[in-house]
């Protein structure tokens, strides 16, 4: 697998993803400057967290309008993979690629701590290494996280499987107290009609080493890895 | 032309932070106080001098980038600059 890290001005998790990608695949990503028109030919894009343009406007409306990110939408499309982590996933929304919004913790503070999140489907390219799902332990680190959109997309998304995680209890319920942001739903994550594009507010790169701590995000990159060889 | 462009929630979408200045002015005894949203305000100035052309720019504008309509309002008012 070819994978490709788009680098905004403010990314920050870009270079930890690559270290988990290339843990995955054996090669290290091309990093791609968001002033390229262009993405080379890849099998992955992945869109890092950070703080891409100071989260001016809104967080990920200057990213979505980024030089390379026509290519991105162009390429997703034509069914190219691509992840989104975190300020990945806002510029996904931002996009359009992604139906909603994520706007502002519910309790109006910065959240940095391990949550945990069920896997919701494990028949995708990002998750097909997670057995029979299950939850995950994964950290989270953001101030706009709730993601909310109207109820007819949410039915859509649930109708069509496309919710990926949901923040739960250590069990595995579905609980208020277990939301860390207010998300509807307790959506952490969602994918395209196609489930060819992942986003979501957790950090599986985070998470992926014995080192950090734990690797329960390791499987999301073992998965593509496998999946798109 | 210049043009100032109110973003604004839309009804029904919380507003997390209007509800804290909500409570904030309660607590510092201004009563009777409800409904507080908090939004934004952009000004612009505009070499289009004409004001359907100009109104129809800012338009483009706020659904491209100034607001995201999935959950905001945008208005806008032009002045001659």
């Amino acid at each position: 697998m070819k994978a490709t890290v788009i680098v905004f001005p403010g990314s920050n998790c870009d270079r930890d993803v690559a270290v988990s990608l290339e843990q995955a695949t054996g090669r290290p990503p091309e990093m791609l400057w968001h002033g390229s028109s262009e993405v080379p030919s890849t099998d992955l894009i992945v869109l890092p967290g950070g703080f891409s343009y100071g989260d001016y406007l809104r967080c990920g409306a200057m990213a979505a309008h980024s030089p390379v990110m026509r290519d991105v939408v162009d390429k997703a499309k034509s069914g190219t993979r691509v992840l989104g982590i975190c300020n990945g996933f806002q510029i996904l929304t931002e996009s359009g690629l992604l139906p909603g919004v994520l706007m502002q913790n519910m309790s109006l503070k910065y959240v940095c701590r391990d949550v945990h999140v069920r896997v919701e489907r494990t028949d995708t390219d990002f998750t097909r290494q997670y057995g029979n799902g299950g939850v995950l332990r994964i950290p989270v680190a953001h101030h706009e996280g709730n993601y909310n959109a109207d109820e007819e997309t949410l039915d859509r998304l649930e109708d069509e499987g496309r919710v990926a995680f949901r923040y739960c209890t250590p069990d595995g319920e579905l609980d208020r107290d277990a939301n860390p942001n207010g998300s509807a739903r307790n959506i952490a994550g969602i994918y395209n009609e196609d489930g060819t594009v992942l986003g979501l507010m957790p950090h599986p790169e985070r998470l992926a080493d014995p080192q950090l701590g734990g690797t329960d995000g390791k499987a999301l990159f073992s998965s593509l890895a496998e999946a798109l060889q | 032309m210049k043009a100032k462009v109110k973003v604004t929630l839309k009804t029904g979408v919380l507003d997390p932070q209007g509800k804290a200045i909500e409570h904030t002015l309660s607590a510092l005894g201004f009563g009777g106080v409800s409904g507080v949203r908090q939004g934004k305000y952009i000004e612009l100035e505009l070499a289009e001098a004409d004001e359907a052309d100009a109104h129809a720019a800012v338009k483009a504008m706020c659904e491209k980038l100034l607001a995201n309509t999935v959950i905001e309002n945008y208005d806008i008012e032009l002045e001659p600059l």
